[in-house]
């Protein structure tokens, strides 16, 4: 006869498998960045709130609570009404540009023909430049004696010398230029998101209307732009989010001019907040653009699941 | 509704041909099937007779008119896709609608045609519904309403049961069938699938390697099979082709049965042993090699079971087996048929 030896069944740990617990485990993993957010944004946010509510400056770091003040004094400012003004113009102009831009370039891109590749690769360049290096380029480029392009527009005879645009002295053109650039910038991000969506759309779809009696122009509005709608929506909200809240185009170019015609919030929060050290007020500023930012993206995200496909 | 008449249809892609000399007749009215494995070309040409895709070479008619530079939407056909391209942002109605709006129809008039279109298919109640919300079933009526709505003159399906499980295949099959018969429209379908093909086609098309290889009706093709390809193609299991006499000899293996169950008629008789044997309820197949044939050829057998008991037919026993001589097909060398019966 065999005795069985009775297994005395091991008190289990009551953690031993508790990272095979997919609660556990998943908190755990999204704990450093949640931990990252709280820190780097979170904290920050707050303290910029508080600032807003203060009268802090670097001169004078008081803590002292004055309410709304900052908000009133700032919204007096013509000038800041301005800024507010151009910040709509500069996001909206630049990416309604850009999205124009990559739109056409996703459907150059998407025929085939000699060399694409290379030109694919190409056309990620402005995305890929150093901002500042991109941005001295343009610079040049808009230069009141220099410019390349004026001086292009002379050789063909189109104007004179003397009719030469001043493209960063005057208001409206400098405002144009800031938005050139930006849009140069962001349209790679567009011909990208294009492409990924356009070749997402099934060739039986595209077959489909064409054979249903679909032209170009009705297979790009009717069947093309509605099926990708919800990927240049999420596209759009990264452009306006990152737009919105840019300062180093317009930092660099035009330093906010002429006369605060480029000026736009981030901009002038630094130069109120930072340069000239009085940080409640620059706080106040930038803090505009946070529900601006709220309404956008709540927008977007609703209109997304409302129409998802 | 129109005939259709292809001449020599050649479609290259780059050095390879897809279609390499098609020449086709689908008179008004019938139901046309390409068959053929996958990659054969089929989808191609039927692509170009949509216009879809450019023929390299050769001239397409659709009811006596030359339709080579007319574009897709101006040649009256309709096509169904694989997998429907039905438009996913659209409700069905719109889906239904969509060929209508862009000839420009007047409002009330595609209202009609929709609401036409979506009783002959009874869909009526998914209108207002998204193809994402619609069985596959469903969205195959969907897909067929939209490419009646326009009311073609040819109806175009490419492998439009594919996507459905095999329950739905059989009953869809039956729908599309009776469906064209009651609207009489010219229609080309093509599939890779035999059962589809012998069941749905008023004739059939056998392609392969861009060529068509035999045009019959169902019996013709399964009977009187013009070469090996579509002898083999066509039947499960595929008939025996035995090299004989420098050439081929070919039969079906349901003709190839015990002696004992021939008849007066006059047959060839074989040695057969046994291998290995299969009962699948309805019939039994059995595998094995010929006496004086290629013993490593597998020569299959099919049985009635009600003739052939289990103990009767084991693995390793050698039968005697005999085909009708008029069951047998002869082929040539190059694997054409030699003579007909």
């Amino acid at each position: 006869m065999v005795a069985i030896a009775e297994s005395v069944p091991k008190p289990a740990s009551r953690f031993r498998f508790i990272l095979d617990r997919r609660d556990v485990l998943g908190s755990f993993m999204v704990a450093p960045a949640i931990l990252y957010v709280l820190l780097l944004v979170g904290v920050p946010f707050l303290m910029a709130v508080y600032y807003s509510l203060s009268a802090y400056t670097i001169y004078d770091p008081s803590w002292s609570f004055v309410g709304l003040a900052n908000f009133e004094d700032i919204l007096e400012d013509p000038m800041f009404r301005q800024t507010l003004y151009n910040t709509f113009i500069f996001t909206f102009g630049s990416q309604f540009l850009g999205l124009i831009l990559g739109k056409f370039g996703a459907l150059v891109l998407l025929r085939p023909f000699p060399g694409r590749k290379f030109v694919r690769a190409l056309v990620i360049l402005p995305w890929a430049v150093p901002v500042a290096l991109a941005t001295v380029a343009w610079q040049w480029m808009f230069d009141s004696l220099y410019s390349v392009i004026n001086w292009s527009f002379i050789a063909m005879g189109l104007i004179t010398r003397e009719q030469a645009p001043n493209w960063l002295g005057t208001a409206d053109l400098a405002m144009f230029s800031v938005i050139v650039v930006n849009a140069w910038r962001f349209f790679p991000f567009a011909i990208v998101i294009f492409l990924a969506g356009i070749t997402a759309i099934p060739q039986d779809v595209l077959d489909a209307a064409t054979v249903d009696g679909a032209g170009f122009w009705r297979r790009n509005y009717q069947i093309i732009m509605p099926m990708i709608l919800p990927i240049v929506a999420i596209g759009l909200i990264f452009g306006i989010v990152f737009t919105f809240t840019d300062l180093s185009i317009v930092f660099l170019m035009t330093m906010g001019g002429p006369v605060g015609a480029t000026s736009v919030l981030g901009f002038a929060g630094f130069q109120t907040g930072i340069t000239s050290g009085d940080v409640s007020h620059g706080a106040a500023i930038s803090l505009f653009m946070l529900p601006v930012l709220l309404v956008v993206v709540i927008f977007m995200l609703r209109f997304i699941r409302r129409r998802d496909i | 509704m129109a005939a259709v008449l292809t001449r020599d249809i050649v479609k290259k892609f780059g050095e390879v041909p897809a279609v390499n000399g098609i020449s086709l007749t689908v008179p008004d009215g019938e139901f046309m099937v390409l068959l053929g494995p996958s990659g054969c070309g089929k989808t191609t040409f039927l692509r170009i007779i949509c216009g879809l895709e450019r023929q390299t070479s050769g001239d397409l008619m659709i009811g006596g008119d030359l339709v080579n530079d007319i574009p897709p939407r101006a040649r009256g056909v309709a096509m169904m896709f694989q997998s429907y391209g039905l438009y996913p942002h659209f409700t069905v109605r719109n889906n239904i609608a969509f060929p209508l709006k862009t000839q420009s129809v007047a409002r009330a008039e595609i209202d009609k045609k929709v609401a036409w279109a979506s009783q002959l298919l009874g869909i009526g109640h998914l209108l207002d519904r998204r193809p994402r919300q619609l069985s596959g079933g469903e969205r195959q009526r969907v897909a067929l309403a939209r490419a009646l709505v326009r009311e073609p003159t040819v109806l175009l399906l490419d492998e439009p049961l594919s996507n459905l499980d095999a329950k739905l295949r059989a009953s869809a099959r039956l729908e599309i069938k009776q469906f064209q018969q009651r609207v009489g429209i010219t229609t080309i379908y093509v599939t890779h699938d035999q059962v589809e093909a012998m069941g749905m086609g008023d004739r059939i098309a056998v392609i392969d390697y861009g060529q068509v290889r035999q045009v019959g009706t169902p019996t013709e093709i399964y009977d009187d099979p013009a070469d090996r390809f579509v002898a083999t193609f066509v039947g499960t299991p595929p008939m025996n082709i035995v090299a004989k006499n420098g050439g081929y000899l070919g039969f079906r293996p349901e003709n190839f049965l015990p002696k004992e169950m021939m008849g007066d008629e006059a047959c060839s008789e074989f040695k057969f042993r046994v291998d290995r044997s299969e009962y699948l309820g309805s019939e039994r197949i059995v595998y094995g090699a010929m006496e004086g044939f290629d013993p490593k050829q597998v020569i299959t057998a099919k049985l009635p079971p009600a003739h052939v008991a289990d103990e009767w037919i084991r693995p390793g026993e050698w039968h005697s087996f005999a085909v009708r001589n008029s069951a047998l097909r002869n082929f040539d060398k190059d694997g054409n048929r030699a003579s007909r019966h």
